[in-house]
């Protein structure tokens, strides 16, 4: 039988005692998150993070280039924590330096994705027909490339710099969100709550920011702490292939191009910038999952039902 | 009462049969042809478009200090960028599909020829390293389900939130400093073809393709966990429990058999995924495939060259999705009987 | 009844999760060729009683004590509560055959028929795969699937859903069970395959002698296919009685209280004369023609859903849709709302065309049609508190003290109290959700309310409230609803007119108390008879 006639009643199990709350659904998503520790965690690290890009890397901004020959590749002592480099430079001070360059590129990257991405996506889900057909086929090709290539293609034909690499992961990632979009809004369209707005007449734009936006701002959010943790390794990659943040300014992946020269010599020119890309992208990965628990329903009883016991 | 036993009302309906069209299964498989054709158009604009949103002169620019007057129109004819536009477009097509990718700004040579020259390499990379995914990521994917919310679940679950956060280039630069610097096990760097020297070929491939095997193990197992609880969780598998079967035979006949469909589609993902990934992987191990290639056509600028790897690449994107697109269909019964 | 004919013994049965218990001390018993009724609303532990009984009961956390005495044949008793894996599984399919709700998703979607069959048989009775394929042959035979040797080699998705159920019956038959665990069986199917479907257990009951133990949220199908009942509410037990008893003489009051809302067909003297066919048209539909691509797993195909349907409705008075899944019904509402676009066909309200062609239905005509629909829980954003939900229904009006006024007033009218505009969704039950729908849809001051399976998905006793609501609106404000439902005994409750609807096209069109008296169509007379009698079979004496 095909499915067309959705009206066939779903007996959903409807407990008459209306549950006692005391807040609305966002008050309760927010205690479930604070509720895992390893969220929190996760939180705390980016929290630190940001404040090593924000506080400390202008602070020792005037260092990162700093050369002492006569004291390279030195491993890491009280001097310095984390060693030197081939030229002497301090690798504690440039990972410090490097984080504001990667979290930059990586918080500009994802919000143009996530700006552009998004905005498409809805469009697209919403208004469905040709407007839908256009902004997907153009995804789908965008998907045909992978992220590397593409960003790579997009370097060799710009100039490589911070903004390149910008645009290039920007640009590479917004199909993703365009997508994560799309589906969201598709599923958030035909709720009845939606279609009760439709039916009263209440203009398009009004159910796109009162009900579509707020109904697929869960998935939406998960992507961007994905993507975030994403575009790292990508900035990372990039720097990493000299066609990415390009020297004297810092980045991790650059720092461990350098290494590669000295991987059997000095093993702390390439553990530690490898180890901040690590960390903080673990840091994005877990925060998306955590998000993740709470914001998808299906995951989210999961998490209730383990919390309550 | 008797007629109570023979089965259909005047709602309950079975699915009609469909009249004077095609087979499901062919229509399904022409409908994502047609689609992925469409895709691989939109690909070929791009990579068209591309060389001319070069500021400057692209030619020019290839050449650099070894610019001549004489190779710089040798150049142009050679790859037809002295034609109008819209001519240019029609026989990039042209001959893109009948396998000319133009000439190499760098040394003349044909782009398809190069590039057809550096896929065994990546190919015998990205095989080995989806091959040490699938043997990880299986067992892991499928035990972490079974055991959800155990340790050994939450254990899995860290490695492979590990693994999709760590660097591949960064495994592949700890693989060579543990096994080649510091164990003398393994060489750091270089191929050689299987076809020479099967065991030398073997020693090469290790390393580079354990780095890539080991993130896609990660990404692949937190795929496999959900595609494991998702069967899981249907009816069915309630049914088969109900019928007292044995535990050993409700996993694999009525969970892990279900879930070999979005498995199937996964692994084709990350091949594809792998081959378009392998430029880092491939720079650190100086390993001659087609990323490496591109590589090295970036930082020449060779338009030509990078024109054709990237539209290869995407095409062999393409290819793959649609294979697993057939094997999908040819698995599951609601799409080969419908 | 004796001794040797109890198949199963429950005897203080407790199933807790966590701190919640949520089966609290419940007692039953299941006799040979004898069906025991479970019945309950969402809620009273019905399934899990049964499923923790016998062993099956997975959810996690859940502790589960007292006594389940299973016997099979002439065998000891096996307690079952707290058995080991080992025991439980030769039970299940052997001793125990089950049939769940949803068939659907009951039957493993890449096995075949002949597979998901033999596979017990195989396990239980020890027979090869050749005589297992036999045996399943014979059981397709006898839950009546026509042409059952192609069947055999098929797929679920190749089947309706009634023959779905009736190969899972086969299944939980195969092995020749003592004990057969109907759970909701029927819930997922049009009245007239549930009919069947009914018809088919009691058939192979008395053939074979299977104790059975029926679990039902209807008392209309509790009483039609039970020997015993016991009522359920909360994880408690609330009455166990005789079939016959529990309907002539319910003791508690809770019994009581589900009998009289159970909505059920009148006969024809019971019926209020009907009104006067006075009021002037407010919609009129003309040769209404819906047609939509369905994206299924192998592509596209085009279903005509609705086919040339053509109705009015007068002012005042209902008109009541009915019809089974697939009939069109909804999607006769979509059209009229904007919500999907017909293909051909005219509609007017008070002489304004809906389906305009050239430009689009202005926002004040589109304002003029309400529509409530079936789920309480998806039909409010659970983001925006109750009085914001109603509150988009009075452009200009929601911020403003006025606005704030008329939705206190509007909360009223559907019988809630008027604090509850700051409360959300989630701390609403279902009933009182699918009060403020309501409430949003008079917000509007519509000339016509569109009802779609209003009540649906609500339980009877909430059900009959909310019908009783909208009785009163329409004596009250005069409304005009458009009542659109499967359940014809609340469709002959609600309506002055009706249309029955088949396949999209209509199939008899006349006022309420005609159709019901002297229904015209086969297909009306089917309907009717599939609907199960007021009165339960052993008192009608079928």
């Amino acid at each position: 039988m095909t499915n067309v006639d959705a009206s066939k009643p779903v007996p959903v199990p409807l407990p008459e005692a209306a549950p006692i709350a005391a807040a609305g659904t966002r008050i309760a998503a927010w205690r479930l998150l604070l509720r895992s520790p390893v969220t929190v965690a996760s939180a705390v690290v980016l929290l630190v993070l940001v404040l090593v890009a924000v506080v400390a890397a202008p602070l020792v901004a005037a260092g990162v280039n700093h050369t002492d020959v006569l004291h390279a590749l030195q491993g890491p002592s009280g001097k310095h924590w984390f060693g030197t480099d081939d030229l002497g430079r301090d690798i504690l001070v440039r990972t410090v330096g490097a984080a504001q360059v990667s979290l930059t590129v990586a918080v500009v990257s994802v919000a143009f994705a996530l700006i552009v991405g998004t905005a498409a996506g809805v469009l697209a889900g919403y208004l469905g027909g040709w407007v839908d057909t256009v902004i997907m086929r153009i995804a789908d090709v965008m998907f045909a490339f992978p992220v590397l290539l593409l960003a790579l293609a997009i370097v060799a034909i710009l100039q490589p710099g911070m903004v390149t690499t910008i645009l290039a992961i920007g640009v590479v990632y917004t199909p993703i969100f365009a997508r994560v979009a799309r589906a969201s809004t598709l599923a958030v369209r035909v709720e009845p709550y939606v279609e009760v707005s439709r039916t009263m007449g209440t203009p398009t734009w009004a159910i796109l920011v009162r009900h579509v936006l707020p109904g697929i701002s869960g998935p939406v959010l998960v992507q961007t702490s994905l993507s975030l943790a994403f575009a790292i390794l990508s900035e990372a990659a990039l720097s990493f292939l000299g066609l990415g943040i390009q020297p004297p300014q810092p980045s991790w992946g650059g720092m461990l191009f350098t290494a590669q020269g000295f991987l059997g010599l000095a093993w702390w020119m390439s553990v530690f910038p490898g180890a901040a890309i690590f960390v903080s992208v673990l840091a994005f990965n877990l925060l998306g999952d955590g998000l993740r628990d709470v914001l998808d329903p299906r995951q989210r009883t999961v998490l209730e039902a383990r919390t309550r016991r | 009462m008797a007629d109570a036993r023979v089965a259909g009302g005047p709602g309950d309906v079975a699915p009609p049969a469909r009249r004077r069209q095609a087979h499901p299964l062919v229509r399904f498989l022409l409908h994502r042809l047609g689609s992925s054709l469409v895709v691989l158009l939109g690909v070929m604009v791009v990579v068209f478009v591309l060389i001319h949103l070069v500021p400057g002169d692209p030619v020019r620019i290839a050449l650099g200090t070894r610019y001549t007057k004489e190779s710089y129109d040798a150049l142009r004819a050679a790859n037809g960028l002295d034609r109008p536009l819209w001519l240019q477009f029609v026989t990039y097509i042209g001959h893109a599909l009948s396998g000319d990718l133009g000439t190499s700004f760098r040394d003349g040579e044909p782009v398809t020829m190069t590039l057809l020259g550096r896929l065994p390499a990546t190919a015998s990379l990205a095989l080995v390293g989806i091959v040490i995914a699938l043997a990880i990521a299986v067992p892991a994917g499928i035990w972490s389900a079974l055991h959800q919310g155990r340790a050994s679940d939450a254990v899995v679950r860290a490695l492979s939130q590990l693994g999709v956060s760590v660097p591949d280039f960064w495994v592949g630069m700890l693989l060579i400093t543990v096994f080649s610097s510091l164990l003398r096990l393994l060489p750091s760097s270089g191929y050689v073809p299987i076809t020479e020297d099967p065991v030398e070929w073997l020693r090469r491939v290790i390393l580079p393709g354990t780095t890539v095997g080991v993130v896609a193990a990660a990404i692949m197992t937190r795929y496999i966990r959900a595609a494991v609880l998702d069967v899981a969780d249907l009816g069915h598998v309630r049914t088969a429990r109900s019928k007292g079967l044995a535990p050993r035979v409700v996993v694999l006949r009525h969970i892990v058999r279900n879930a070999l469909i979005p498995m199937l589609t996964i692994t084709g993902i990350q091949l594809a995924t792998i081959l378009g990934g392998v430029i880092v992987v491939e720079v650190v191990f100086a390993w001659p495939g087609l990323g490496l290639l591109v590589y090295s056509a970036v930082a020449a600028r060779d338009y030509a060259l990078i024109q054709g790897a990237v539209l290869l690449i995407a095409a062999l994107f393409l290819l793959i999705n649609f294979l697993v697109d057939v094997l999908y269909a040819v698995a599951d019964p609601r799409i080969r009987l419908a | 009844m004796t001794a040797p004919d109890l198949v199963l013994a429950v005897d203080g049965l407790t199933v807790g999760i966590g701190r919640t218990g949520i089966v609290q001390g419940v007692s039953l018993a299941a006799h040979r060729g004898q069906t025991l009724g479970i019945v309950g609303e969402s809620g009273s532990g019905k399934s899990m009683t049964v499923l923790a009984a016998t062993g099956l009961l997975d959810a996690p956390g859940a502790v589960v004590g007292g006594s389940s005495r299973f016997t099979d044949g002439g065998r000891e008793p096996a307690q079952l509560v707290g058995a080991p894996p080992r025991l439980l599984r030769s039970v299940h399919g052997g001793g125990i055959g089950f049939v769940f709700q949803d068939p659907g998703t009951s039957l493993n979607p890449v096995l075949t028929i002949d597979r998901q069959l033999t596979e017990s048989i195989e396990a239980h009775l020890g027979m090869t795969r050749r005589a297992a394929t036999r045996r399943a042959l014979e059981l397709l035979e006898a839950v009546g699937i026509p042409d059952p040797e192609a069947r055999l080699g098929g797929y679920p998705h190749q089947l309706s859903g009634g023959q779905r159920q009736r190969v899972m019956i086969a299944i939980a038959l195969s092995c020749d069970p003592a004990l057969l665990i109907a759970d909701e069986p029927t819930t997922a199917l049009d009245v007239t395959t549930q009919a069947q479907i009914i018809d088919l257990v009691q058939a192979l009951q008395r053939d074979r002698g299977t104790a059975v133990v029926w679990i039902s949220h209807d008392l209309g199908v509790i009483g039609r296919v039970a020997d015993d009942v016991l009522v359920l509410r909360s994880g408690r037990e609330v009455e166990h009685a005789p079939v016959d008893e529990l309907f002539q003489q319910p003791q508690d009051p809770y019994t009581r209280r589900l009998l009289a809302a159970r909505p059920r067909i009148r006969p024809v003297d019971e019926l209020p004369e009907p009104a006067p066919a006075t009021g002037e048209p407010v919609l009129r539909v003309q040769g209404l023609d819906v047609r939509f691509p369905v994206q299924t797993a192998a592509g596209r195909t085009v279903v005509h859903a609705v086919d040339d349907v053509s109705f009015e409705v007068r002012r005042g008075r209902t008109l009541g849709i009915v019809g089974e899944s697939g009939s069109g019904k909804s999607t006769i509402a979509r059209a009229l709302t904007g919500l999907v676009r017909p293909d051909a066909g005219t509609a007017t309200l008070g002489g304004a065309d809906l389906f305009a062609r050239h430009g689009r239905v202005p926002r004040s005509l589109r304002r003029r049609i309400a529509m409530v629909f079936q789920d309480p829980f998806a039909s409010l954003n659970a983001r925006s508190r109750i009085g914001t939900s109603i509150g988009e229904a009075l452009p200009g009006l929601g911020r403003t003290s006025g606005g704030r006024r008329r939705v206190e007033e509007l909360l009223d009218l559907v019988g809630l109290d008027p604090a509850y505009a700051s409360r959300f969704p989630h701390e609403l039950s279902g009933g009182q959700r699918q009060r403020v729908s309501i409430a949003r849809a008079l917000a509007l001051e519509p000339e016509l309310m569109i009802l779609d399976e209003a009540t649906a998905s609500l339980d009877v006793s909430i059900q009959a409230t909310v019908l009783d609501l909208l009785a009163r609106l329409q004596r009250e404000l005069g409304l005009t609803y458009l009542f659109i439902a499967h359940d014809l005994a609340i469709v002959q409750q609600m309506s002055h007119d009706v249309l029955v609807l088949q396949r999209g096209r209509t199939v008899e069109h006349r006022p309420a108390v005609e159709l019901f008296a002297a229904p015209r169509e086969q297909y009306t007379r089917d309907l009717l008879a599939a609907v199960p009698p007021e009165r339960p079979a052993a008192l009608t004496g079928h």
